[in-house]
């Protein structure tokens, strides 16, 4: 029996990203390997994909009907149940897992950390703080409750496909159940040929200086060429030139690319503290004291509207993409 | 209809924030504090509401904390709140702690609505409002981007998602958490700070709502891992052949 729980989460039916680097985080906690938890529609696919990931010791799976759309208050009653068995309960530090796992930490008296980057002991771990500009080390005291973990996705690397035999599946998860007051009407699903923002190797982000949400589609041209997703700051999604998930930074998505590129943003703390751990970080700014150039590994000073078409075709001419 | 909106004092969003020598906190001497954005945003929400038409006997604006949050509370008299209560404690506390505090307040003076931010920008939680609608029962809807009460007292919440824009019903009591996009909070005007005086401003010891010790201790605060300044390059070629040489293309 595993110590620790993960909850799996999946997006158009497959596991997340985020939910392998849960695994991962899960391994830093307790080697054993941890159980997964998928519940909902198309479970059974998403499990069949969990019991081949590494650090799997058990998938726990639950009926198909009434965890989807996934609802806080339907989720968190369910999973304190299944929390019962474990010392932590972990799942990644998306847009779900914010919602429910502080409702679970309440319904199980349990000490809950967000987006924890790293573990020091099962007690004690490392996050972010200020937008990134400290970095907390914090310890769960040993007398208090169970733990209940959002993961730090910028920080795991995503668990691989496992060497041995695939892990065991058991049917153990209940029914939702009980009135949550709470109607789901519906999810505008922001569409894009592009990759998802949070798992993409290539992220083109463009800021206020695109103007327009006609000059923000300039940016697709050259994320196609990379094969990169788009990403935002605040200012150019206030202003409607992006839709809200693209945003990146305190207070959207916190993303670790293989490489970044920032046209026309100025590089604000709280758009940099959700691009610090990409590997690369390229800037395009008019302004050479803007502050994104203290942390741009290459820096381009200039016009973006003549680079950015400049820089598509120099991409053409080294042979990059298509 | 009764709105609470629980409020924190926090070090300002422009302030570039250092760790102390001793690493036991963040230098507070002399650092510029005030509203948490999210928290103002969620107060100018419940003000519109009011404006809107719909009958709010009371906004009530909360803040469990030192008595130096009395200054963010007097700010939030000045933007429209009926009245202020500060649960005083020497010591802040973990989102949990708060979230039983409020646990403890909305039991007794059964808001209908709690309207709080989705995080606060200090330490970046992201957990009170959900840990306090669990702790309550009670529905909830974080990172609200749109608000509507609905004609039959029911709320329609719009939520800023992973990906898209999700919207919910819920019953009232609930707990909603602003995003960033829900509205821009207005200023505070002069006339308006000096009438906030005579508004009620409250003061009870946090103990009193249960506040006790937190179950996380702060080990250390420290410097994040920091990137160095990279190279400029004179054109598009050269970007390339410096992101080529640096193994991304
Ligand atoms: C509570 C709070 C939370 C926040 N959370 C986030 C967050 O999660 N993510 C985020 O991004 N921000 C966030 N912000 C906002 C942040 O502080 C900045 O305001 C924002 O990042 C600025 O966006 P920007 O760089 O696009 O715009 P600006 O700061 O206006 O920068 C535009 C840049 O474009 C350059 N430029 C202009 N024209 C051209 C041109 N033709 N060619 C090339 N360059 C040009 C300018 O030199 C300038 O540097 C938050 C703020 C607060 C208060
Ligand atoms: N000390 C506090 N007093 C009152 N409200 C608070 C306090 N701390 C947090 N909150 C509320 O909880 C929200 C989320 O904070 P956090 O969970 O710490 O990110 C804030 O935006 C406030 O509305």
């Amino acid at each position: 029996m595993s110590r620790i729980l993960v909850i799996a989460e999946r997006h158009h039916d497959r596991l997340t990203e985020g939910t392998r680097k849960a695994l991962s985080c899960a391994a830093a906690l307790d080697p054993g390997g941890a159980d997964l938890a998928v519940l909902g529609r198309a479970a059974e696919a998403a499990a069949e994909e969990g019991r081949r990931l590494a650090g799997v010791a058990r998938v726990r799976l639950g009926p198909q009907a009434g965890f989807d759309p996934p609802l806080a208050t339907v989720w968190a009653p369910v999973l304190a149940r299944l929390a019962a068995d474990y010392e932590a309960v972990l799942m990644p530090a998306s847009s779900l897992g914010r919602d429910v796992m502080p409702r679970l930490a309440a319904l199980v008296s349990g000490v809950m950390i967000t987006e924890v980057a790293e573990v020091i002991d099962p007690r004690t771990f490392r996050r972010f703080i200020y937008a990134g500009n400290v970095r907390l080390t914090v310890r769960a005291r040993p007398e208090a409750g169970r733990l209940v973990l959002t993961v730090r996705l910028a920080s795991w690397p995503a668990a691989g496909e496992r060497a041995g035999e695939a892990a065991p599946v058991v049917r153990d998860v209940p029914d939702p159940a009980g009135d949550p007051g709470t109607r789901y009407i519906g999810l505008e699903e922001h569409a894009s040929e592009r990759p998802d923002l949070q798992s993409a190797k290539r992220v083109v982000s463009g800021g206020r200086a695109l103007g327009s949400a006609e000059n923000f589609a300039l940016l697709e041209g050259l994320a196609r060429r990379l094969g990169a997703a788009l990403g935002a700051s605040r200012a150019a999604v206030d202003a409607g030139y992006a839709p809200n998930d693209l945003q990146v930074g305190q207070t959207g998505k916190i993303i670790a690319p293989d490489l970044y590129i920032a046209v026309g943003i100025s590089g604000a703390i709280q758009h940099v503290t959700g691009i610090k751990d990409a590997r690369v970080i390229a800037a395009i700014n008019k302004d050479p004291e803007a502050p994104i150039f203290k942390i741009a590994d290459v820096g381009l000073v200039g016009d973006l509207f003549t680079i950015v078409p400049a820089l598509e075709k120099a991409l053409e001419r080294a042979g990059v993409g298509s | 209809m009764k709105i609470l909106v629980p409020v924190k004092r926090v070090i300002d969003y422009s302030v570039r924030v250092r760790v102390r020598p001793d690493h036991r906190g963040v230098v507070t001497e002399g650092v510029k504090t005030g509203l948490n954005p999210f928290d103002e945003i969620a107060l100018e929400e419940a003000l519109r509401i009011r404006e809107a038409g719909h009958p709010v006997e009371e906004i009530l604006v909360v803040s469990v904390g030192t008595a130096e949050s009395q200054q963010v509370l007097r700010t939030a008299l000045a933007l429209g709140a009926d009245r202020a209560l500060l649960l005083e404690t020497a010591q802040p506390s973990v989102p949990a702690g708060i979230a039983r505090v409020l646990r403890a307040l909305v039991e007794e003076r059964k808001p209908d609505l709690v309207l709080m931010g989705k995080q606060a920008i200090d330490d970046d939680a992201h957990q009170t409002g959900a840990l306090l609608a669990g702790l309550w029962g009670r529905p909830q809807a974080t990172c609200v981007s749109r608000l509507e009460i609905l004609a039959d007292g029911r709320l329609r919440a719009t939520r800023e998602v992973d990906h898209g824009l999700e919207t919910l019903e819920v019953d009232l009591p609930a707990v909603v958490t602003a995003d960033l996009r829900l509205n821009t909070p207005r200023f505070v005007k002069m006339p308006d700070i000096m009438r906030a005086r005579q508004k009620p401003l409250d003061t009870v010891p946090a103990e009193r709502y249960g506040l006790g010790e937190d179950a996380i201790e702060f080990l250390s605060f420290d410097p994040p891992p920091e990137r160095t300044k990279g190279i400029l390059v004179p054109d598009a070629d050269a970007f390339v052949a410096a992101l080529k040489e640096r193994g991304v293309l």
